[in-house]
This record gives structure tokens, C-alpha cells and sequence, in this order.
């Protein structure tokens, strides 16, 4: 396994409940793994424990085992290896991600060189060739130019060539579509995708959009206040949620299809870090709720056609697609 | 309000050839918008979808009249809303004209004033108008919204991003405008808080008859909440009509392009490469 989490609890001295909690999730090489969940439900933090990037004097325990080998663990210069060369990691904002005042080449270069290639006319070379594989057109004049020059979706093809300058075996996505058009989306995803099939890439990819997630990856992790709530195959996804929270966010996401349907808003917010559980931290939203599920610490309980699921009412729960709610259809006024 | 009344039929907003055009650093011109026309029915709700640099958000900042068109008019109960009135001074023009169309922007953290409390916020907008600002009108407005009275003393940060949206709801709607526009107000809200202001939009769109102009990136919402829709790009509309048969059945290869961009179940990335394809050769 490329990528191995295992139980991983996240504490902030101060904070009323941990960031993380009993976070389990794997990758493996080849494979686009989703982490879904609204804003403040840990998939950024979960990622950045991928390298280490953990916020100062947190209190961590569980493992993050990368090709076997624990990142917590790691000091020093295998620490500094592991971010430069084995993790890769591209965020949501590629304008903040490069110098504005410097050539996107550059930027380019400096990975290349403090990653092993020692000679600056090798790595400009290998830079124009990075340039072209994630498909810029004439890249031979695109490294002369600086990010002011580019569109948000050029600049971002430049943000991946820099990700995979080190030949990492695992890209962490970050929201890494979100700030794009939608046709320039799908572009990027689609490059993704077959740098993934070329380079054998494991990835993680982290997203609030559970419909970009279910069509994306092959797995996706479902995310909420911290825990990991249901865990199942892409395609299963959309025909067997099982979580409440899972089918909560699929009736409320509006979609192309299916017009008719009436979006069903799951009450209440997402919960903040100032609030506490002593149970399952969906109970005071979920429709199935029973008094002892505010007593309940979730455990992922394995669902029959494989993945997990965290509620203690799944024996009792609707299976199959979510029920949809069929909109009176307004005459017109 | 009588041409209405005898003319039940006639649209409440209407824009036409709305054109606006900027100069750009080096002497080139950019036309943001060009010719622009459509019309909104009393209670009706028209989607102006197009990706950045489409001009959907100066559309709409024509249409409130925070951009002054190049050409072209917005006329609602058909009166053109440039033209001042002889018995109107400027300022009675201008609060005039606010009053009938009101505009909610995408980061209510930055269009609410942070010192106000929901509370003053209301009253304040409430006094210039020249309405009623007492405690129950305020309730009632902070109540049509669904905030309650802790969310009534709070000033912004103390709220969340969907509680602030609702309160720059209820102050466009605190002065009873005919046209509320909508510039990307849920696209930075939690799915779920979004799927809760879309619900409120349409209960308030039955029950107050205000129109909607939802400006928006996101299809699928557009798609759930409008009747009309217009696409644009580059400045220019592509295609215009009921929303069921732009975005079901689209005609301009455009329209086809974004549709085909949507992630959805069962969907492939090379779809839209596919529909780009068509798109540039057409």
C-alpha cells in the first residue's frame, strides 16, 4: 500500500475536540482515492499529515505509513527527502503557489535542481520537456514567461509540472480544480488522469464536490467533523450511500439531471472546532438520530458490497439511491 | 404599477442592448457586454451562466446600476431607470431606484458592514429607505430568513457564512424590491447551507412574487432554480430561452461544451474534450 493512515487522531491544545479523530484511509499505487466533506471536516489537515505539516504543538498519535515507512517518525533529512521527493502535494490557488516575479521556468528549475539534477542546462531542458507533458502549448516560450502572463489554468498545468519535477509516487490534490472554470476543470482533470495511467501515481483528492469526487476517483473517504464517516467505491457511492450524512449531502447537491428533484437541505451547519461531541457528532442533524447515538463513539462498521460505514442505526437505515423528493412542477406564473 | 395592472402580461424587468465596454492599458478596448437583452416576469427567475470574463457580473452590475451601460436601458414596470422622474430630486431618484432592484454578493463578509449588529444592519437600511424600523418589523424580516433573536444581536464574524448570507438577504429584501439580483451568492457556501439558501430563495420568490436574477458559474444550481437562462461568453450571449431546453436540449456548441464539463455520475473528463472539439470548430 502507498499510502497507509492508520487511526490517526490530531489534537490542539486549546481546541474543544481533536482535528482528526481515529482517521483511517489507504492508497494505492495507480489509484485516485476522494476525500469529500464540507469546509472544517479535516480533508486538508489529513492530507498535510502526509508530509508532516502539522500545525505547532499538536498532539498526534496513530501512524502515516508512506511505501512502509512512518512519516511521523521521520526527522531531519529523511523528512526533507520524503516532502521533496516521494509526496507532491498541488493546492488550490496556483497564483499563490508562484513567484510572481520571477519566470515560471525558474520556478521550474530550482525543483529540478534541489532534487537531484545538478546541471542547470539539463534541468532547463527537462523543465521545457515538464512544460509540454502537462500540456502547455510552446513551452520552449512558456518558460520565459512570468505568471501574470498565464491564465488560472495554464498556471495551474505549470503548479503539476512542479509537482512531478521529483517523480513523486503520490500527488496529494488539494481543492486542486475548485478556483478553475469549468471547462478548464475537466481539462485539468483530465491531465491528471493520464498522468496518473503513464506514471503510475497514487492520489489523493480532496474536494468539497461529492459528484466530482464519485465521477473522479476510484474510491472515495466521506469526511465529517473530523472523522471518517463512510468509505466506499466511487460507482457505489451514488447507488448505495449508506451514512446519513452521505445521503444528506447527496439530496442536497443540486444536479444536472434529475431537475425535478427537490433539494433537500440537511438542517443545521457543519460543526465548528469549538464544538463538542460525546457521541456521533451527526446526531444532532441526522433524521435517524436515536437518543443513544449521542452516547455512541462512531466506529466504521464494514458495509456488504465492501467499504465502511460509521452509524450505529445501519441495520435500520433505507438502502439503494436516495430517495428523491419530486418537486409539484410550477405552472408558469 | 398600473401599466401592470392592465397589462398583467408585460415582463417586471427588462434589458435591452445592454452594452458596456472598457479601456484597457495600451489603447485595446474590451467589450465586457455586448447588446444584452432579456426580460424577467414579476416572480420569475432568469440564470446568467458563463465562465470568468463571460460578463455575467457586469450584467448584473448594470442592472442595479453600479455600472453605467455604454448603451442600452433597464427598465422595470416599464420605466427606464436612467431616466430621472421631474418630481424626484437625485437622492429620491437614487434610493428610488434601490428600492427596486437589490443586489446579493457572493462574500457577505465583505458586503455587510462588520460593525453593524444584524439588528442595526436592518434598521439602518430600514431609516434610509423611510420604512418602518421598529423591533417587530425587524424580527419579522430576520424571521423570513430564518435567523432568530441571538443571530439578531451578532455582528458578522460572530455568525457563519450561511447566517451571514441570510442577513444580506433580508436587508435586500427589508425595503421590498421587485428585482432581487444575485451575484454567485451560494457559490461559497457549504453544499449543504447552499441547498438551505436555495430554498429559502424560492419560498421567498412564491411568497413575496420578487424576481430573481441569479448569476452563477454553477450550472446545476442555474439549473434547479431558474426558468430562463442565458449563456454568455466573451461579452456576447450565446443562447437564450427556458432553462429546461438551454441546459436539456442546448443548441450553441458553447452551452454544449459547459454542459459537457459537469462532472456527473458516469462521467469522463474526455466528454468535454470531445464537446471542446465541436465547440472550436463551429
Amino acid at each position: 500500500m502507498l499510502l497507509d493512515i492508520q487511526n490517526l487522531t490530531l489534537g490542539l491544545p486549546g481546541a474543544a475536540r481533536p482535528l482528526l479523530a481515529e482517521v483511517s484511509l489507504r492508497v494505492g499505487a495507480g489509484e485516485t482515492v476522494g476525500l469529500v466533506g464540507e469546509s472544517g471536516s479535516g480533508k486538508s489537515t489529513t492530507a498535510k499529515t502526509v508530509l508532516r505539516l502539522l500545525p505547532e504543538a499538536a498532539s498526534v498519535t496513530g501512524r502515516v505509513l508512506v511505501d512502509g515507512t512512518d512519516v511521523l517518525a521521520l526527522d531531519g533529512a529523511g523528512l526533507r527527502a520524503h516532502r521533496a521527493g516521494t509526496v507532491a502535494m498541488v493546492h488550490q490557488d496556483p497564483r499563490s503557489a508562484l513567484n510572481p516575479v520571477r519566470r515560471v521556468g525558474d520556478f521550474l528549475v530550482e525543483r529540478l535542481t534541489s532534487t537531484g539534477t545538478t546541471d542547470r542546462r539539463t534541468a532547463r531542458a527537462k523543465a521545457v520537456e515538464l512544460l509540454g507533458a502537462v500540456g502547455l502549448s510552446e513551452p520552449e516560450r512558456r518558460f520565459g514567461q512570468r505568471p501574470h502572463e498565464l491564465s488560472g489554468g495554464m498556471l495551474q498545468r505549470v503548479v503539476i509540472a512542479g509537482a512531478l519535477a521529483a517523480e513523486p509516487r503520490l500527488l496529494l490534490a488539494d481543492e486542486s480544480t475548485s478556483a478553475l472554470d469549468v471547462t478548464t476543470q475537466a481539462e485539468i482533470l483530465a491531465l491528471l488522469r493520464s498522468l496518473r495511467e503513464q506514471r503510475d501515481l497514487g492520489m489523493l483528492f480532496i474536494t468539497h464536490d461529492l459528484h466530482l469526487a464519485a465521477a473522479f476517483c476510484d474510491r472515495v473517504y466521506v469526511m465529517y467533523a473530523g472523522r471518517v464517516v463512510e468509505q466506499q467505491e466511487a460507482d457505489r457511492l451514488f447507488t448505495h450511500a449508506r451514512h446519513p450524512y452521505t445521503r444528506g449531502l447527496l439530496a442536497c447537491s443540486p444536479e444536472l439531471e434529475d431537475i425535478d428533484r427537490a433539494l433537500e437541505p440537511i438542517p443545521g451547519r457543519p460543526p465548528s472546532l469549538s464544538d463538542t461531541f460525546t457521541g456521533c457528532p451527526f446526531a444532532t442533524r441526522c433524521p435517524h438520530a436515536e437518543p443513544e447515538c449521542g452516547t455512541w463513539i462512531p466506529e466504521p462498521v464494514p458495509l456488504p458490497g465492501g467499504g465502511t460505514a460509521a452509524c450505529r442505526r445501519l441495520a435500520d437505515l433505507p438502502e439503494g439511491p436516495v430517495e428523491q423528493p419530486v418537486l409539484a412542477k410550477r405552472s408558469p406564473a | 404599477m398600473s401599466a401592470i395592472e392592465t397589462r398583467p402580461e408585460a415582463p417586471l424587468l427588462v434589458a435591452d442592448g445592454l452594452t458596456k465596454t472598457y479601456r484597457l492599458p495600451g489603447g485595446e478596448r474590451l467589450t465586457a457586454a455586448d447588446r444584452v437583452s432579456f426580460t424577467v416576469p414579476r416572480g420569475g427567475s432568469l440564470g446568467v451562466v458563463g465562465e470568468s470574463g463571460s460578463g455575467k457580473s457586469t450584467v448584473a452590475r448594470m442592472l442595479v446600476g453600479l455600472v453605467r451601460p455604454d448603451a442600452g436601458t433597464v427598465a422595470v414596470d416599464g420605466r427606464d431607470r436612467a431616466t430621472r422622474p421631474p418630481s424626484f430630486g437625485r437622492a429620491a431618484h437614487r434610493l428610488a431606484r434601490a428600492r427596486e432592484i437589490q443586489m446579493v454578493f457572493q462574500d457577505p463578509y465583505i458586503s455587510l458592514d462588520p460593525r453593524l449588529t444584524a439588528r442595526h444592519c436592518l434598521r439602518t437600511s430600514l431609516r434610509l429607505h423611510g420604512r418602518d424600523a421598529g423591533d417587530g418589523r425587524i424580527a419579522a424580516l430576520l424571521d423570513q430568513v430564518g435567523l432568530g433573536a441571538r443571530e439578531a444581536g451578532a455582528r458578522p464574524h460572530e455568525l457563519s457564512g450561511g447566517q451571514c448570507q441570510r442577513l444580506a438577504i433580508a436587508r435586500a429584501l427589508a425595503v421590498d424590491p421587485r428585482v432581487l439580483v444575485l451575484d454567485e451568492a451560494v457559490a461559497a457556501l457549504d453544499v449543504s447551507i447552499q441547498a438551505q439558501i436555495l430554498r429559502l430563495l424560492d419560498e421567498i420568490r412564491r411568497d413575496t412574487e420578487v424576481a430573481l436574477v441569479f448569476v452563477s458559474h454553477d450550472l446545476a444550481v442555474v439549473r434547479h432554480i431558474t426558468e430562463e437562462t442565458v449563456v454568455m461568453r466573451r461579452g456576447t450571449v450565446v443562447e437564450q430561452g427556458p432553462t429546461s431546453r438551454v441546459l436539456g436540449a442546448p443548441e450553441d456548441p458553447y452551452t454544449r461544451l459547459l454542459l459537457a464539463s459537469v462532472p456527473r455520475r458516469g462521467w469522463d473528463p474526455a466528454d468535454a474534450e470531445r464537446a471542446r472539439a465541436e465547440a472550436d470548430a463551429a
